[in-house]
């Protein structure tokens, strides 16, 4: 996970040896594919490393089925090619050339092309970025589908968070170049321990941070103490919280900041609200708030009076460390 | 009438062009891998002789392959002699159409998707496979619109023709030759005939070259290439 341009797909195309790293090491299941201190580099031929590239780059001037059985000897081309035809769905397209096809139709046969040289890893560069929204879900489950009995590693990069929780179990986070956490999915979306990985992971409300005691810290963007389930570290530089875990409060309440609403944003499915804190005389953007609210949750409270606090549970807060630069490998 | 001058000059242009042919694939190839400068610097060597005025054309090559010339003293002493021979004419062609295939195949190349080649090399396919099966079928409807123009221009060429291989009858004088004598000697019909068909040849070229064109959009390559 990255944002656009922080090298995410230079590091698959390093992987699978098409773009040659400066320095470093790649090795996979144990063989040494790159290694710039003993001068190896395999060749892209004999890594058998299938790439997904982002705009499929399936060869306009063959059918389908030459596509798909370009990396087979001829013995076992008809076979091969035949079955991967019949697993991806594509029987009925095998004479088409790429540009008759759909996008979700060309990335199935970039799939089953790939699946025919065997790999012994699969890389996904973007899976999805060429294809229209719409179509988007259901082609990822079909995706999902295929993966599955891929059992073999499989490295995928996305700027879509939402993409790599569907298809990920692990997530390493890549900012100009340098890796900054790792870990599993869940980890890694509900208790970020980078500002970069709360930013990526969809959080929007963020503030600079100062530890005041062991379970408090100051939000200076929103000047409010807020107290910790979580133990406060001394290199804590900034608190999150999530849009979505944002509550109604009241002024007893620990936790809580005076708001005034400043605009909503009706979505299909749910409302974004534009906090700014009450009697903010130096009001600047950042100390604005988003919170969001499910449909139906917002009905009942429009029937209410809007709140005139909110309040950050304790049990959601993010405590963030700044993101210290690290080399990939 | 003497049909000799639409002999030599497809004796002169067919050869030239199958020469061309080669050496402007080979030669894009090769400026499109080199480096930067190095490759800047080819480019503009390599598509000079289309720019040059014929006469300046024939001029160099009467230097390189005259009887005192930096070649011609060499082949002379073996006893191979260019100019005022059909090989003269033959030379003069491909010197003077090169860039145009040369042009046309290295467009054909730099438009492809780099993307195409690296898929190849990640799916375990060879240098020269990647060449056969992938470049070349891509590049195919540039590289025959190369080739046309190339005819074409090996057929018409003249100034650089006159200067290395001369006007002679029956040995070096092509079409467009033919046509200048004849103007010049007051036989206006003979030369109408062969301008009529140096107009013909070059209407169906240019047809064909269409044809091409319309070809390459059915099967639907263009719109994947993004």
């Amino acid at each position: 996970m990255g944002a656009s341009g922080c090298g995410k797909s230079l590091t698959l195309k390093c992987i699978a040896g098409i773009v040659t790293p400066e320095e470093g090491k790649i090795v996979l299941n144990g063989k040494v594919l790159f290694d710039s201190k003993l001068g190896i580099n395999i060749p892209p031929q004999q890594r058998k490393i299938g790439l997904l590239f982002q705009n499929y780059a399936l060869f306009p001037n063959m059918t389908v089925r030459e596509n798909i059985g370009i990396s087979c000897n001829k013995k076992n081309r008809k076979s091969i090619t035949d079955r991967l035809l019949k697993e991806f769905r594509l029987n009925q397209l095998e004479s088409r050339y790429p540009g008759q096809l759909s996008g979700g139709e060309q990335q199935r046969v970039a799939m089953a092309r790939i699946l025919a040289y065997d790999p012994e890893a699969l890389l996904l560069d973007e899976p999805f970025s060429a294809l229209d929204s719409y179509l988007k879900e259901e082609l990822q489950q079909n995706l999902i589908d295929f993966l599955r009995k891929f059992n073999k590693d499989i490295l995928m990069v996305s700027h879509s968070r939402g993409e790599l929780y569907r298809f990920c179990d692990y997530i390493a986070v890549i900012d100009h170049g340098s890796l900054m956490e790792t870990g599993n999915k869940r980890k890694i979306f509900e208790d970020p321990e980078k500002f970069i990985t709360a930013r990526l992971t969809g959080c929007r409300n963020i503030s600079r941070a100062i530890r005041i005691s062991d379970y408090e810290v100051r939000a200076i963007d929103w000047s409010v103490n807020l107290h910790t389930n979580k133990r406060v570290e001394d290199n804590i530089r900034y608190v999150g919280i999530q849009s979505c875990y944002i509550k109604p409060g009241e002024q007893h309440e620990e936790n809580t900041i005076p708001i005034n609403l400043s605009d909503s944003l009706e979505g299909p499915d749910q409302v974004k609200f534009v906090l700014t804190k009450q009697e903010d005389a130096n009001y600047s953007h950042n100390s604005n708030l988003l919170w969001t609210v499910a449909k139906q949750e917002w009905r009942h409270l429009y029937q209410l009076k809007f709140p005139e606090y909110i309040q950050i549970p304790k049990e959601h807060i993010l405590l963030l460390t700044e993101s210290e630069k690290r080399k990939i490998c | 009438m003497n049909w000799s001058p639409l002999w030599i000059s497809l004796s002169v242009a067919i050869p030239a062009t199958m020469i061309t042919f080669f050496l402007g694939i080979f030669i894009a190839k090769k400026v499109i891998s080199a480096n930067a400068p190095v490759s800047k610097l080819l480019d503009v060597i390599f598509t000079l002789p289309l720019v040059l005025p014929p006469t300046v054309v024939g001029f160099l090559l009467l230097i390189l392959f005259g009887k005192n010339g930096l070649i011609g003293r060499f082949l002379y002493s073996v006893g191979i002699q260019i100019v005022f021979t059909r090989l003269a004419a033959i030379i003069a062609a491909i010197v003077v159409s090169f860039p145009l295939m040369y042009r046309s195949a290295k467009a054909a190349f730099e438009q492809q998707d780099g993307n195409l080649i690296q898929a190849g090399r990640t799916l375990g396919l060879t240098k020269i496979q990647i060449f056969w099966r992938i470049e070349m079928p891509l590049a195919a409807p540039g590289i025959l619109s190369g080739t046309i123009l190339t005819f074409a221009r090996a057929l018409g060429e003249f100034g650089a023709t006159l200067m290395i291989a001369g006007n002679i009858p029956k040995i070096t004088q092509t079409m467009p030759m033919a046509i200048y004598m004849n103007i010049q000697r007051g036989e206006t019909k003979i030369a109408s005939v062969w301008v009529l068909l140096m107009i013909m040849l070059s209407f169906f070229m240019i047809l064909f070259l269409n044809f091409i064109n319309i070809k390459k959009e059915e099967k639907g390559i263009h719109n994947i290439t993004s």
